[in-house]
């Protein structure tokens, strides 16, 4: 595949334009100086990333990501910014003071994965982009052939429901304990 | 579509995410970016099923259960931030120093 066939292929229009507001809301979740802004930074990412899953033809994950992280995990974190009345303003303390090791390492780790994904597959395509993938082939899979990995993350689901309670709920003073006895 | 467009994508993602975990301060924003990094790994598993095309969609699923997974972890994660700030008035990791060597 040439470069003039892949800006001809309209589809690859579409994906640069959701790859290039998915990568500048992602920089923004890592360097905004306001904890409220980086996480609606993280819808767009995420939303784009759903973007993404339906111009790969995966439409069921596509409203799985929406529904559970825009709609569920996105909202805990709001309530996360908000309960612990962390400052929600501009905030400077929100990053370390050393920026060039984490950089260093974060390039370094882009370009190692970019080469080795560039060797091992070069200029392989996406075999039949737009066929749909059957919703019912994903719920045969789950309960059929992976019913046991289902089955045990819906128990660790379980698992950190019941943990996260237990954390986050405040222990009594013993004199409120006896009143609450009491009543 | 070529598939590495996605996979260099996702790489800038994990590569985002992990300069992100280790400049901010706060723990919130570092679950954040934690997000970002399998959300990474999401796209990446999307992509290879639709080039290798298993017969159980493998990818998919194993991609639901990534935000399965993930979403457990940012319901304890948060709780012990709420847990850390009620104790010490405080989301920095810079102040959690107690178990510093």
């Amino acid at each position: 595949m040439t470069v003039t066939d892949w800006i001809t292929t309209p589809v690859n229009w579409v994906f640069a334009i959701v790859a290039l507001a998915v990568l500048a809301s992602a920089f923004r979740v890592v360097t905004a100086k306001n904890v409220v802004h980086a996480a609606l930074f993280l819808v767009a990412t995420l939303a784009g990333s759903a973007g993404l899953f339906l111009i790969l033809s995966a439409e069921f994950v596509a409203w799985v990501l929406v529904l559970v992280y825009i709609g569920a995990v996105i909202v805990l974190f709001l309530f996360g910014i908000m309960i612990t009345r962390a400052p929600t303003g501009y905030d400077e303390s929100l990053d370390g003071d050393r920026k060039i090791w984490p950089a260093i390492l974060s390039v370094t780790t882009f370009a190692l994965m970019t080469w080795a994904s560039l060797e091992a597959f070069g200029t392989r395509a996406v075999s039949n982009p737009g066929e749909g993938t059957d919703t019912e082939v994903i719920g045969i899979a789950l309960m059929g052939r992976f019913v046991v990995p289902f089955e045990v993350v819906s128990f660790v689901l379980l698992a950190a429901l019941i943990g996260g309670i237990t954390i986050a709920r405040r222990d009594l003073t013993p004199a409120e304990e006896e009143e609450r006895t009491l009543v | 579509m070529l598939l590495n467009q996605f996979l260099i994508l996702a790489a800038a993602l994990f590569a985002l995410g992990i300069y992100g975990l280790l400049v901010r301060r706060n723990l919130v924003l570092i679950l954040l970016s934690v997000e970002l990094m399998l959300n990474a790994v999401n796209i990446n598993l999307i992509a290879f099923e639709s080039v290798f095309r298993s017969e159980l969609a493998v990818g998919q699923v194993f991609a639901i259960f990534v935000i399965t997974v993930a979403a457990a972890e940012v319901g304890i994660g948060l709780a012990i931030v709420i847990m850390i700030f009620r104790n010490r008035r405080s989301a920095n990791v810079d102040d959690l120093s107690l178990l510093r060597w």
